[in-house]
Order: structure tokens, then sequence, then C-alpha cells
């Protein structure tokens, strides 16, 4: 399949906001200029329910339509997802892991046997959510992480983008939700550790 | 123009604001629902005069919309699966009185088992009322088709579905290019109906009881309609083509030229198909592919001229039919090439049954299986796709 495809999988519990932070992200893409899909698993959803989101992203237009099987880059928006679902299955080498968790990247790596030719990434994001925002939404600080470790996006672009797009979003609702949800991109773009 | 980021659903929506019909009775089904709930904003927000009828199901839609276009109105509703059955007897109404509708449908499965993910049950259910029938690849195509199908179903005296696949398409974010309120408003024009059952200077009767006298006669007018959509259509996609920049044709021939082997196939996974035809022919191997855009009317000639060269065809079909022989697309293929003097050999592919999932290696295989039939083996003519069997 064409190369300069990217796809990415967002792994998390229904009520996390996977499918927004999917949608998010692809619509800042477009912004920029390029080609993409957003879409999540429909399955029985039920608030907590593990669920999935996707990506696709081109510089070309996306004819692909069918399920997203070997993505480049994987989010874990809940780290109780990796007792209980092979947030691996698909990621090859050069491919990498972001996981929502105050354990070390080293330590997950251990727990899940991770490949070496993947890159592991954690953050805290639910606390970052709880810090700023006060609500355990841990989709906005993953966008953060995901500019951080990617260059598929501007940084400072894709936070204008987003910025944009949850004013619309929170339409009617106080001004400072989308100025907390801001902070929290800002908070996880810093936090965002790797190994080494 | 403007770039934006929608999904089948929401650019079908976007397509009837910009269309601001007159009247849309309507009724929420899964996944078509966010269609309807889109739109409705729409007219609480004051962007659309229409009157927004929220009826108590798909039949009163139907008959709803049915009558407003027998009064000389521009009707559209939104609908999937199960809503799209329940319309049914109403559909061969609006067919048969030659009144002008659109349905932007979402090509979801029936019932049972039940399942709310996409194949195209719902709409070949629908195939013999006399509608007709446009098959999107993604939200740009479902978008285009949605805005062309008032200006075909006005011009025709038919009435017409415009179809995307449940999910992978209509709640699939994507890129598409929107066309400015005006240009769309300016594109279709203003409805001009030539009988209304409200011009009183001209009285009409509409409906009235059609026995041996008549009926058929006026069936045969109706079929001669469908023949002569082809070219309604053709007109009308050349405007928008030669406005717009985007040409669409009732099919679309992808590397077709020298193709040996070929597959023919409705709807989003075409999308996939193309890239397995271009992945192959990186390594030097003679496929193609022949989307259908309209599978009403049947474009025979274009099919026919589009696989004249191509001597072992996969017909994918994204609906079972329990014919017990093939699927409807098949038969139609077959049927419309049983005339030419070269016979290809010809093999369905049923696939994608409730959502299943069909991938560039379910593809892979048929053009490895044509290529097998061409060394001497012998192939089964009904095949099923990604099944456990």
């Amino acid at each position: 399949m064409a190369k300069d495809l990217i796809e990415i999988r967002w792994h998390g519990r229904g009520g996390q906001g996977a499918k927004t932070a999917a949608l998010l992200f692809g619509e800042a893409a477009i912004d920029t200029g390029m080609y993409i899909q957003a879409f999540p698993e429909y399955g029985p959803e039920r608030t907590g329910a593990p669920v999935s989101a996707f990506n696709r992203l081109s510089k070309k237009p996306i004819r692909l339509h069918s399920g997203v099987d070997s993505p480049a880059i994987v989010l874990v928006l809940d780290p109780s997802l990796l007792n209980t679902v092979d947030v691996l299955e698909g990621l090859g080498k050069g491919g990498i892991l972001i996981v929502n968790t105050p354990d070390s990247p080293g330590d997950i790596r251990k727990k899940l046997s991770v490949d070496p030719g993947i890159e592991v990434y954690t953050l805290d994001a639910s606390k970052i959510a709880m810090d700023t925002i006060g609500l355990n939404k841990p989709n906005t600080p993953m966008l953060g992480a995901l500019a951080k470790v990617s260059d598929i996006l501007d940084y400072k672009k894709m936070l204008k983008s987003i910025e944009h797009k949850l004013k619309i979003k929170f339409r009617g609702k106080p001004e400072e939700i989308v100025t907390k949800n801001m902070e929290a991109i800002k908070t996880a773009h810093e936090k965002t550790k790797g190994e080494g | 123009m403007k770039v934006a980021a929608k999904t089948a659903n929401e650019a079908m929506a976007e397509a009837m604001r910009q269309i601001n019909p007159d009247v849309v009775a309507a009724y929420p089904i899964t996944p078509s629902t966010e269609i309807v709930q889109i739109f409705s904003q729409f007219v609480a927000d004051g962007l659309v005069d229409t009157e927004f009828v929220p009826v108590e199901s798909e039949h009163s839609a139907a008959s709803a919309c049915t009558a407003a276009a027998a009064a000389g109105a521009r009707v559209m509703t939104a609908t999937a699966s199960q809503g799209l059955a329940l319309m049914n007897e109403v559909l061969f109404v609006t067919a048969g009185l030659r009144l002008p509708m659109v349905i932007c449908e979402i090509a979801r499965t029936l019932s049972a088992p039940i399942n709310i993910h996409c194949d195209h049950s719902d709409t070949m259910d629908q195939r013999d009322t006399g509608w007709m029938q446009f098959y999107a690849e993604d939200s740009q195509e479902a978008y285009d088709l949605v805005i062309q199908a008032v200006k075909i179903t006005e011009e025709a005296f038919l009435p017409a579905m415009v179809s995307a696949d449940a999910f992978i398409l209509s709640h699939s974010l994507q890129r598409i290019e929107m066309l400015d309120d005006k240009d769309v408003q300016n594109f279709i024009g203003e409805h001009k109906t030539p009988f209304s059952i409200l011009d009183t200077d001209k009285p009409i009767t509409v409906g009235p009881l059609d026995l041996q006298d008549y009926y058929f006669e006026h069936k045969r007018s109706e079929a001669q309609a469908m023949r002569d959509a082809g070219k309604v259509i053709e007109k009308v996609f050349s405007d928008f083509g030669k406005k717009f920049g985007r040409k669409y044709n009732l099919i679309e021939e992808y590397k077709m030229k020298d193709a040996k082997r070929a597959i023919v196939l409705m709807g989003s996974t075409a999308g996939t198909a193309k890239e397995v035809v271009d992945t192959l022919r990186a390594d030097g191997e003679k496929v193609g592919l022949v989307k259908v855009f309209a599978f009403r009317p049947w474009p025979t000639e274009e099919v026919n001229q589009a696989l004249k060269n191509a001597e072992y065809i996969g017909v994918m079909d994204r609906a079972e039919g329990m014919s017990g022989f093939g699927a409807p697309l098949f038969t139609e293929i077959r049927s419309s090439l049983y005339d030419e003097n070269k016979n290809p050999d010809i093999y369905g592919y049923v696939y994608g049954l409730g959502g299943r999932d069909t991938t560039p290696g379910d593809i892979k295989k048929v053009f490895d299986d044509l290529k097998k039939v061409e060394n001497g083996k012998k192939l089964d003519r009904n095949n099923y796709l990604g099944v456990r069997e």
C-alpha cells in the first residue's frame, strides 16, 4: 500500500474521548492541507467498555476503506487496557506506543515485552487532565503527547486548529473549558517522556 | 469552494442545507440518523426555508414527501436499512406517479440477524421500485451525487436515492471540497413542475384507479423514462463537471485500457480495490476495475464498452440476493455481456455482509483466483469472500 500513508490507532474506554481525539487530530491535519480519515470502531458502546478509534493521514487522497490493521502509532488512553487488550497488535518496527500511565516507558516496555524496534513514551495524562480540566478526560493531553513524539503536524498549527475546533464544540459553555483543555495539551507536550 | 472535514452523513446534510428543499419529512434510523438530526438543526437555526415534518415512521416519511412532490415541492429525506424497507410500498408510488424526490441513503444491512453495519441488501431490496440508484465511494462523492441527483430527478421525472456505505462512510471523517451555497442554488435552479395538485387553473387527478385499459401503458412509459434517464444523468454530470471540475460518469473505469483481468463493484470498497490494482500494476499485472455509480438505470452500453477487452471478470456484490444462483450485480454484468462477441469468463463474489471488513488481501484474492482460472484451474461460478465456511 501507499508508503506515504500514516495510520494511527487510539485505545480508550467509552467516555474517555478516544473518538473525539481522533476527530480533532484529523481536522487539525486537514487544516495543514493533508488528506485524512478519522473513524471509531462501532460496536456495543457503553461507558467504560474498551473502544478504539483510527486515523489515516496522507499528503495524497486516501482511497483505502478497510480497517486499520498495521498502525504506525498506537495511543492508549487508559492504563487498565494494557491487561485486557493487545494494544501492540499490528504495530511493527519503527512504530510508536504512547501510554497514559504514571509508569516510566521502561516499565511499560518490560510489562508488555515491547519489541526493541518500537519506541515507547508515557505521560500521566489522567493527572494532567485532573490538574487542568478537573476531570479524568485524558484525550486532549494525549494530543499533546502525539504532537511531541511525531512530526506529522506542526505543533503550533495543531494548537491553533484544536483551539478553534474546541471553541465550536463547546459553544455556549464557559470559555475556560477551552482554555483548560489547551493548557492540558501544552502540559502533556512538556511532560511526555521517552526512554534514555 | 471550501475544504472541510465531513463524514458522509455530515456531507449529505450540508448538501441538503445548500439545496434548501421545500419539504423534508423524515424519521431517524441508525446510521443515517445524523443526516436528519443535523438538518433539523439547520431548520431550527433558520438556515433553510424547509417545512420539516417529523413523522412517526419511514412509511409516513415517504408518503408525506411523495404527496408534497405531487403538489410541486422539491422534497428530500434520509434513511437506511429497515427504514428504507418500510418505505418500499410508497417508493413504487413515487416512481409510478413519476414524481421527483431524493433520498440520502446509508447502506446498512437488513435483519435478521439484527446488525447495524454496511452492506447493500437494503438498496438491492428496492431495485425494482423504479427509483434511480447511485453509489458513492467516499464523502465527496456522496455530497456531489446528492446535489446532482436533485437536478437529475427533476429532469428525468423519476425519484433517486444516493447511497453511502454505513459507518465506513457515514461515520468516517474525511476531507471534502464543498461548493459555495449560491453555486449549488444556481446549479440546481428553481424547481418547476409541469403539473401540481394545487394548480386550480390546470386541475389534475393524482393516483386514480388504472385497470386493464391503461395500467400497462403507464408502466411502459415509466420503463421508458428509466431507459432514457441515462442520457439525463450524463447531461447533468457533464454540466456539473464543466462548472465545478469534478466529472462523474455512469461508471468509472480504473486502469481498464489493457486490463485482462477486471473486477466490478460499487461503493466504498472500490477505493480499497484501486490501491490493490495499483500494487498489482506495479508488478506488471494487467488488472483493472470498473466502479458502477448508477445501478439504476443499468448502464449496459458503458459496462460492455469498459469490459470489452477483459477476459476474466470478478463481480463483487455486497448483497447476497438469495437467488440460489448469483447476486444482483453479478447477474446484471453477466447478462449485459451475453450479447458481446467475446464471451469473458465471469465469476461472482459476495463480500462484506453485515459490515465484515474487506481488506486489500481479500481483493487480491479475487485477482489471484482469476489468474488461476487463466492458468486452467476450475473455479466455482459464485463465491464468498472472507467468510468462515
